[in-house]
């Protein structure tokens, strides 16, 4: 029984371990898909100006440190303030440019289901709730069309 | 008005306010000569302390925007920095500020090329913005009331110093 547990235990922290460290190790591969070259205005991954080589040389230096993601993200904004992130963070204000989108959908979607409901209570859809049927010409209208009609009978 | 009319309105001047503001905001040009020059706190690049143009009033200074990455910057520092030995004093410093670079690189090139002259740090670039500047290196040279007297694109010279700005610090004590 002991011998089973210890068994699990090793299991367990085999597949858990590699988790663990992948959350917490850094890359300078990962990080300039994430940040953004200030001068070039470009994600860092696609920049090769001088800044540019500066600021990866220095996400390498910090990775060959052993900081993690979010430690080294911490550390550019201190250089190079929050414009330097490509997405904005998820707190304070920043939190807008992922919520307003998701509010204005939502008001959008409601709007057009009121619409809708609306439309379909002052009668706009059909009254048997099947396919519309268009309405056809009718008195003068279509006396002239059934004349029109027998003139080019084939 | 019916309220349907009047929120209708409302959302059609929200959004023309809003692109009224982002094309006023992009379309802030900096300072021009004769404009009265940003003076917004800056950090020192060495030591936690902030500085702003307004801590120089009653001085000429020459503001220089650089970067450690510049090449140009690298030219035109001893430049600065021998103007800065002849002039610098209780009527004129040389005031350089260190724009979208890192302190670390920001220190060690002030330290290679000997800098005694104050400097300060604009790592997000938004003072560069204020200033209107198009990359590094530039310089603005303002007067004791906080006026451009001065705009150098590029890195300045011996020459630009001594025929350009060296007047202007004469024509200023007599």
């Amino acid at each position: 029984m002991r011998v089973r547990l210890v068994l699990v235990a090793v299991l367990a922290f085999a597949a858990l371990a590699p988790v663990a460290a992948a959350e917490q190790r850094a890359s300078l591969v990962e990080i300039e898909k994430q940040v953004m070259c200030p001068v070039c205005g470009t994600l860092l991954q696609l920049a090769e100006s001088p800044q540019a080589l500066r600021e990866k040389a220095f996400v390498q230096r910090l990775v060959e440190e052993g900081r993690t993601e979010a430690q080294i993200k911490d550390a550019l904004v201190a250089e190079y303030g929050e414009e330097v992130l490509a997405l904005p963070p998820d707190s304070g204000f920043s939190l807008s440019a992922y919520v307003v989108p998701i509010v204005a959908f939502l008001i959008a979607a409601a709007a057009l289901a009121a619409g809708v409901w609306r439309w379909r209570k002052a009668g706009g859809g059909p009254k048997d709730g099947g396919t519309p049927r268009a309405a056809g010409p009718s008195g003068e209208d279509a006396d002239r069309l059934d004349a029109d009609l027998a003139r080019y009978d084939l | 008005m019916s309220a349907r009319s009047f929120i209708a309105v409302l959302g059609v001047l929200a959004v023309v306010g809003l692109l009224v503001f982002g094309l006023a905001s992009k379309g802030s040009s900096g300072v021009a000569v004769g404009e009265v020059a940003p003076d917004a706190p800056l950090p020192q690049l060495e030591g936690g302390g902030t500085e702003s143009l307004a801590d120089y009033e009653g001085r000429w200074v020459l503001v220089n925007f650089w970067a450690s990455w510049c090449i140009p910057c690298r030219a035109e520092a001893p430049a600065l920095e021998e103007f800065q030995r002849r002039h610098g004093g209780p009527r004129f410093t040389v005031l350089g500020i260190d724009t979208r670079d890192l302190s670390g690189d920001g220190r060690a090139f002030v330290e290679k090329y000997g800098l005694s002259y104050p400097q300060l740090r604009d790592g997000d670039g938004n003072a560069g913005d204020e200033y209107g500047t198009t990359g590094v290196p530039e310089s603005y040279l303002v007067d004791p009331t906080g006026k451009v007297r001065l705009h150098a694109l590029g890195p300045v010279d011996e020459e630009y110093l001594r025929n350009e700005v060296e007047p202007w610090l004469l024509k200023g004590q007599s």
